[in-house]
């Protein structure tokens, strides 16, 4: 078992509200990331996922503060904020943002675009940036001829594809993906899922992929960890969490998405995210949980691993509290 | 679901609709005398809505799924073929003669965001119709409607969401705002452009369950979307549409479980699955969806298809029972799995008597 | 249910809210709110707009001599007798000044209410029809926009006379033309919005859609756009009143600042004779601007450049047990 190239520990982040108020969007995350892995960050609007990356990258804006750690290669980018998180950004951190494809400037050419980063960080310029560029290009499916169009030349799979070209141009290690597929085609978005796992399996990239689209994650990821509510609620094995799932959040979600064969009815999960900006008692999906008991408006659970590699925040797993209940 | 022994005279009959756009030239393009182009958005589509009945148009972009609801409703002029509307034909009306009829067939919009105005109450959403319309004359008559409508689309109590603005609502809750002020004139015909692919997982359920309801309650349903998970599991009926042409058509667990187009097959081996010990192996096709400016001569799917043949390229097909189907209404327009007369002669629904629609 | 009243109705009525996942906002018709009242800039402005409005309403009350008469020397200094002494008639500048400010403010106001009105229903009228409409009023503004305004304004003195209203018509006239494309240009992109055509694919005819969805969104932008106008009449109208153009029964800011170089006030080191009008004319156009300015900021806030200075997220412990196994 190879050592973690990235370990987030305890991560939190808060937003400044007007009125003096604060916005806790992530509230303790922690998960680790093996080398050539894939791992799912799965959750629904306002789950604080996209946040939890942007920390990752220290691109979070003026109004959000930051606690936690998060280590690249045992060491705590984190450490003095913005300071110690910039060398790894793009060569050893990437992301592929949401909307990518709609992100180039449509002014200059994909390929000087690709090499702006390459130039930036030192890594190659001049010749040698054109020559990483073609080579990055073909890497991800599109001629290599193509590095003098413009954006608007390339079609939106194409467009997202160049992104992901960008986001390699200083061949990190990890790479964050923002909802890569969200305003694809069915078809395109196999064809980019295909791009992401041919990736990690022949760079030996390792990769977080965030989006709200189950499935996906279902067919593309070896692990996930769904949030709530600024948590992670459940982490493990896809086949895992899918079969045996110990959050009735999961359970829930996996519920609500119709599946193209399956035959049971879809059900929605009422009621709404409870609101991040105010102290929560209690377990925060307990107002729209199905399996609520007395403590689940009391205590807040504790983080438990059920199996080795299989954890979730719930009391249904907690023996002890479950025994003091009975 | 509808029974086939006695079923009810059709809702919608769209019979060979054809619908295209100028690409506009601009100055430069005429002066330099290019070539006019068209968009060729709608090429021929036939189908039928029934009341209790709900027909899901399924697709990738540029299929034209949204040019065909939006043909539908008169909101854009087409060019060929016939919509009927409970028998009478309603393409030719002016926009005056259709007003009656804007109250039977209502459309719901894919973004809920952006189709509540800021500034009207849930009541004055929900009551505008109303008004437009001159029904229901007095206030606490209109009052009892809007109640009415917003307990339908699942708002309850309304006194809960009556006085809000859509600011202070979810997106699930405006998008059921939307549908009750499409309600509130008792329409017989819904047209749902992706009614829930901007609402989070956990909403979707709820508000397609809503026009489940609806539909039990005996409203025809023609719903837009480019999800075949959501077709499948709550539509009678499925089209898949690419390129202005219906490629395949059915019983929606048909279309599903027994795909007989190369296209459709294709699609359905790439939809993610739900249980990660359940994925397909996926048949990506390569390249994409060409522009509908340019459709390919023959069977337009066959550049990319993987069992085509030489005659695909100069043989349209027209939709058929291919060999592999289970039931009589499941049809394909391939002619390698549903082998039989070109378009040119009976038609793209293969209905026969009438040729192609004119170019 | 009858509508809640008391304030633990309303909290009930919030919990069940909150249950049901609405979001209850303090305040729904906030547009005075966000626009001026929460802006310290936009506030000073409308105070001090409102302070010269007040005088000139009150001039009668207000100014210490008549502004007519002679009450004392010609040029004298500023004394306790006249705080800003005297222009060259003798008559006192103070007193020139407070009356001065009905007429500058009120063409100001007037003017700008011509353009809004002309404008503005041009600019509707043409972002809604579109087509041959919109094509015919874009050129027809812009045959105005070529129109040069001071020449326009010495042939309209020439020809229909110099009096107060047709100033105020010709500002109105000059000044129309970018609020109507400003105008036009909102329309277009309120008309494609989603609700709109909603409540035209139910039927609504155009009056409704025009004055019930298309005009309430177009409103605060023309409120904003009007505020700015009222500075740059003011301006036009000091400018046309110091060339002489004015209206010469009348007294305004222009016309003293005109007095003052026909009288030679310069030369006679008569500081007070120029610059008060001066000074006047910039702060009630530097009022102005604050608030329209940031009216303008609060509704279209994409044209804020303040957020793209890089400010980075900070570090911070933390604090309280970590909760693990």
């Amino acid at each position: 078992m190879s050592e973690p190239v990235l370990r987030v520990e305890d991560l939190h982040v808060w937003f400044d509200l007007s009125g003096g108020r604060e916005l806790h969007a992530v509230q303790g995350v922690t998960f680790e990331l093996r080398p050539g892995e894939r791992m799912g960050l799965v959750g629904e609007s306002g789950c604080g996922k996209t946040t939890t990356i942007l920390a990752i990258m220290g691109l979070l804006p003026g109004s959000a503060s930051v606690a936690g750690k998060v280590f690249f290669d045992g060491v705590n980018i984190l450490e003095k904020g913005e300071e110690t998180v910039s060398p790894h950004r793009w060569s050893d951190i990437s992301m592929v943002f949401q909307g990518a494809m709609n992100a180039f400037n449509p002014v200059k050419t994909v390929g000087s675009q690709i090499a702006e980063p390459m130039e930036l960080h030192g890594t190659a310029t001049g010749k040698a940036a054109r020559a990483q560029v073609r080579e990055l290009l073909e890497l991800v499916g599109i001629s290599g001829s193509r590095a003098d169009r413009y954006p608007h030349e390339f079609s939106g799979g194409m467009r997202q594809r160049a992104a992901i070209a960008l986001s390699l141009a200083c061949e990190p290690k990890v790479l964050l993906a923002d909802e890569p597929t969200t305003a694809l085609d069915v078809m395109v978005q196999a064809q980019i899922l295909e791009l992401l796992v041919r990736l990690t399996r022949d760079l030996g990239l390792s990769m977080i992929l965030v989006t709200h689209d189950l499935p996906v994650v279902a067919q593309v990821c070896d692990r996930a960890a769904v949030m709530y509510a600024g948590e992670i609620a459940e982490m493990g094995e896809m086949a895992t969490i899918y079969h045996d799932a110990r959050h009735p959040y999961t359970r829930m979600l996996f519920s609500a998405t119709p599946d193209l064969l399956g035959a049971e009815d879809v059900k929605s999960i009422p009621g709404a995210p409870p609101r991040l900006d105010r102290e929560l008692v209690g377990c925060p999906f307990a107002p729209r949980c199905d399996s609520t008991f007395a403590p689940c408006t009391v205590t807040h659970p504790r983080r438990l691993e059920v199996d080795p590699g299989h954890e979730a925040i719930c009391h249904l797993n907690d023996r002890v509290v479950v025994e003091e209940t009975a | 679901m509808s029974a086939h022994a006695e079923a009810p005279a059709p809702l919608l009959e769209v019979e060979r609709v054809v619908t295209r756009y100028p690409v506009p030239r601009g100055i430069v393009g005429t002066m330099a005398r290019r070539p006019k182009l068209t968009v060729h958005a709608v090429e021929g589509v036939t189908f039928s809505v029934g009341p209790g009945e709900m027909l899901a148009l399924v697709g990738e972009s540029g299929c034209g799924k949204t040019s065909t609801a939006q043909t539908v409703v008169r909101m854009v002029d087409y060019q060929g073929g016939s919509i009927r509307f409970r028998g009478r034909e309603i393409g030719k009306l002016s926009q005056r003669e259709l007003r009656p009829l804007r109250r039977e067939i209502q459309m719901i919009y894919q973004d809920p965001y952006e189709s509540l105005d800021p500034r009207f109450t849930v009541r004055d959403a929900v009551e505008e119709p109303l008004l437009v319309h001159r029904l229901a004359g007095s206030r606490a008559e209109r009052d009892a409607q809007v109640r009415e409508a917003l307990v339908r689309a699942g708002l309850t109590p309304p006194d809960l969401y009556i006085d809000r603005y859509p600011h202070e609502l979810s997106g699930g809750q405006r998008q059921r705002v939307a549908i009750a002020a499409s309600l509130v004139l008792k329409p017989q015909l819904l047209v749902a452009d992706e009614p829930v692919s901007m609402l989070d997982v956990s909403v979707r359920a709820g508000i397609l369950s809503l026009l489940d309801g609806l539909r039990k309650d005996g409203m025809g349903i023609l719903m837009i979307t480019h999800d075949l998970s959501t077709a499948a599991h709550f539509a009678d009926r499925i089209a898949v549409m690419y390129l202005g042409r219906i490629m395949e058509e059915g019983p929606a667990r048909d279309v599903v479980r027994n795909p007989q187009h190369p296209y459709t097959r294709a699609l359905i081996s790439v939809v993610p699955k739900r249980d990660p010990r359940e994925q397909t192996v996926p048949q990506i096709l390569t390249g994409e969806t060409p522009n509908p400016v340019h459709v390919p001569s023959g069977c337009r799917f066959h550049p990319r298809c993987p069992i085509a043949e030489s005659r695909c390229a100069s043989i349209d097909p027209s939709l058929q029972p291919p060999a592999g189907a289970e039931v009589p209404d499941h049809r394909a327009a391939c002619i390698v799995t549903a082998p039989g007369p070109d378009a040119a002669e009976v038609g793209p629904d293969g209905r026969g008597d009438t040729a192609a629609p004119a170019a | 249910m009858s509508h809640a009243t008391t304030s633990t109705d309303l909290a009930r009525d919030d919990d069940k809210s909150a249950e049901a996942g609405i979001e209850t906002t303090p305040d729904r018709r906030g547009f005075v709110r966000t626009t001026i009242l929460g802006q310290k800039q936009a506030l000073i402005g409308l105070i001090i707009v409102l302070v010269f409005v007040l005088i000139a309403i009150f001039a009668p009350l207000l100014a210490p001599y008549s502004p007519t008469e002679k009450t004392g020397g010609i040029y004298e200094a500023p004394s306790s007798a006249h705080w800003l002494g005297t222009d060259d008639g003798g008559v006192d500048m103070l007193s020139l000044m407070i009356y001065g400010s009905r007429v500058s403010l009120e063409v100001g106001f007037a003017a700008a209410i011509v353009a809004m009105v002309i404008g503005g229903s041009v600019g509707v009228v043409s972002g809604f029809f579109g087509g041959g409409v919109d094509v015919l009023l874009m050129r027809i503004t812009d045959i105005f926009l070529v129109i040069p305004d001071i020449p326009l304004v010495i042939v309209v003195a020439a020809i229909f006379g110099r009096n107060l209203l047709n100033i105020i018509l010709i500002i109105g006239i000059i000044y129309w033309t970018s609020t109507a494309r400003l105008i036009r240009a909102q329309v277009k992109s309120v008309r494609e919005r989603v609700y709109v055509k909603r409540a035209r694919s139910i039927g609504a005819g155009n009056n409704r859609l025009v004055f019930k969805h298309v005009l309430p969104q177009v409103a605060p932008l023309l409120i904003a756009n009007t505020v700015l106008m009222i500075a740059l009449a003011v301006f036009l109208e000091t400018y046309i009143a110091f060339l002489g153009l004015g209206d010469p029964s009348t007294i305004s800011w222009g016309k003293l600042i005109e007095n003052s170089f026909l009288g030679n006030a310069v030369l006679n080191n008569a500081w007070w004779a120029v610059v008060p009008p001066g000074l006047a004319v910039t702060v009630v156009i530097l009022a102005c601007t604050m608030v329209g300015q940031s009216m303008e900021d609060a509704l279209n806030p994409r044209l804020k450049v303040g957020h793209l200075a890089v400010r980075r997220f900070r570090m911070r412990p933390l604090h309280g047990k970590l909760e693990s196994e």
